[in-house]
C-alpha cells in the first residue's frame, strides 16, 4: 500500500507512476479515503448470472417440450461418436438438434451435419466450458422446434463444465475405458453433477485394466443416485439400453 | 481455466453494484468459497489481479473465506464434515453423504469508496 495515503497504488506498474497531486482531480483524495470508505453487503452467488440464464433456458425447454441433455467428458471419450450413432438410430423417430461446444474448429458440427441433422458450433475460444447465455442464443438461432431432443456437447473437460448449469434436463458424463476406472474419484464434481454415466469404448476392455465394477463403485460413492450404462459408440448392437433410456425420458 | 470466467462475473457484479449503490472504487472484495466447490483459491488469487486490471477494482484486496464442507449421512443421519465429495461418513463409514454446505461460491461483501 502507498505509505502516504494508503490508497494501494504502490502496485501500479512503472509505466503509470503514482503521483501524489492533492488536487481535486485526484480520484481518491484523503478526505474520501478516511471518511468515504464503506462496507457493501452483496451476498450473491458468483454463478447467479449464469444460473439466471440457465433457469430461463430450463423454462423455455419445459414450455416447448424440448428434452435437453448436456454431454460432458474429457477430450476424446467419444461424445461426438455417441451423438452420431444416436442420431442414426433415432433420426426418423424424433426431431434432434445438436449444439457443439469446442474451443476451436467446426469439425464436430460437420460430423453431426453429415447425418442430416442441424448442428450449431459454438467456439468458446479460451473458455473451457459452455455457459447458459451461449445456449440461450444458440437455441434461438437453431430454431429448435417443439418436442425435440436437444443434445449439447460440451467442451471436452472433466472439470469446468460441472459448475455451469445450462438449463439441461440431465448432465450425461461419458467416460471411456482407456481413461482409467479411477476418474470418478479424481474429478468428483462432474460425477456429482451428472445423472447418468455412460462407460464408453467397452470393446476395448480386453486391452485395458479398467475394472467396470470398481468404476461404478467409485461413481456411486460420490453420487449414489447416478445411473450407469455401458456401451461402444462404434458398435450399434451395444446401444440398446441407451436408446431405451432416451425413450423413457 | 474457469476461475477466469468466475472472476469476470464477479467484476460484472461489482459494476452493477457500483451503479446501484453509487460507488466509484472497490478497495476490498470478500468471497466465500466452499471447500467442495470446484475452484482453487490460488487460481482465484492469480486471476484476480489480471481480471480486475483497469477496472473499478484495480488494486483491490481479495479476501477469501473458506466455508467447510458439511453433509448428512444417509444411513446414520448424523452430521458429517467433508473435505471432498467422496468422503465416507466418519461415524459409520457409509458413502454417499448428502452435501448440505460447502459447494457454493459467493460474493459476500465489499469495501468501497
Ligand atoms: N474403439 C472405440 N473407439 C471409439 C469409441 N467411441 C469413440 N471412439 C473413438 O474415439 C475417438 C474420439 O472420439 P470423439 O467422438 O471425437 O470424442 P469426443 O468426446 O467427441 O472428443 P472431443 O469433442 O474432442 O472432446 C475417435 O477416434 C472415435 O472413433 C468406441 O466405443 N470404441
Ligand atoms: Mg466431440
Ligand atoms: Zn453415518
Amino acid at each position: 500500500m502507498c505509505g502516504i495515503c494508503g490508497c494501494g497504488s504502490s502496485k501500479l506498474s512503472p509505466l503509470k507512476p503514482h503521483h501524489h497531486h492533492h488536487d481535486d482531480k485526484h480520484s481518491h483524495s484523503h478526505a474520501q479515503e478516511t471518511h468515504g470508505e464503506r462496507l457493501v453487503r452483496v451476498e450473491q452467488d458468483i454463478l447467479a448470472k449464469n444460473d439466471g440464464y440457465a433457469e430461463q433456458n430450463r423454462q423455455y425447454f419445459q414450455q416447448h417440450g424440448i428434452f435437453a441433455l448436456n454431454f460432458v467428458s474429457s477430450p476424446g471419450a467419444g461424445k461426438t461418436t455417441l451423438l452420431v450413432a444416436t442420431i442414426n438410430a433415432l433420426k426418423n423417430t424424433r426431431p434432434i438438434f445438436v449444439i457443439e461446444g469446442d474451443q476451436q474448429t467446426d469439425l464436430d458440427a460437420d460430423r453431426i451435419r453429415a447425418t442430416g441433422v442441424a448442428a450449431l458450433q459454438i467456439n468458446t475460444g479460451k473458455a473451457c466450458h459452455l455457459d447458459a447465455h451461449d445456449i440461450g442464443h444458440a437455441v434461438q438461432s437453431l430454431k429448435v422446434p417443439d418436442n425435440s431432443l436437444l443434445a449439447i456437447e460440451n467442451v471436452g473437460n472433466l472439470v469446468c463444465p460441472s459448475s455451469f448449469d445450462l438449463g439441461e434436463a440431465h448432465k450425461v458424463v461419458v467416460l471411456s475405458v482407456t481413461e482409467g476406472d479411477d476418474k470418478p474419484l479424481k474429478y468428483p464434481d462432474m460425477f456429482h453433477a451428472a445423472d447418468l454415466m455412460i462407460i464408453n469404448k467397452i470393446d476395448l476392455l480386453p486391452y485395458t485394466n479398467f475394472d467396470v465394477d470398481r468404476c461404478i463403485e467409485f461413481a456411486k460413492r460420490i453420487n449414489p443416485a447416478i445411473e450407469v450404462l455401458q456401451l461402444s459408440a462404434t458398435q450399434e448392437h451395444t446401444m440398446g439400453a441407451w436408446l431405451e433410456w432416451l425413450n423413457q425420458h | 481455466m474457469h476461475e477466469i470466467s468466475l472472476l469476470e462475473s464477479v467484476l460484472e457484479t461489482l459494476e452493477t453494484q457500483a451503479k446501484q449503490q453509487g460507488f466509484q472504487q472497490v478497495k476490498q472484495v470478500v468471497l466465500e468459497i466452499g471447500a467442495l466447490s470446484c475452484v482453487e483459491a490460488d487460481a482465484l488469487r492469480f486471476g484476480f489481479e489480471v481480471v480486475m486490471k483497469n477496472s473499478l477494482a484495480e488494486h483491490a484486496e481479495l479476501v477469501i473465506i473458506k466455508i467447510a464442507g458439511q453433509g448428512i449421512c444417509p444411513k446414520c443421519q448424523q452430521q458429517v464434515l467433508l473435505e471432498t465429495l467422496h468422503d465416507p461418513c466418519h461415524h459409520c463409514g457409509s458413502f454417499g453423504v448428502t452435501v448440505l454446505q460447502g459447494q457454493s461460491m459467493r460474493i459476500k461483501e465489499l469495501i468501497v469508496i
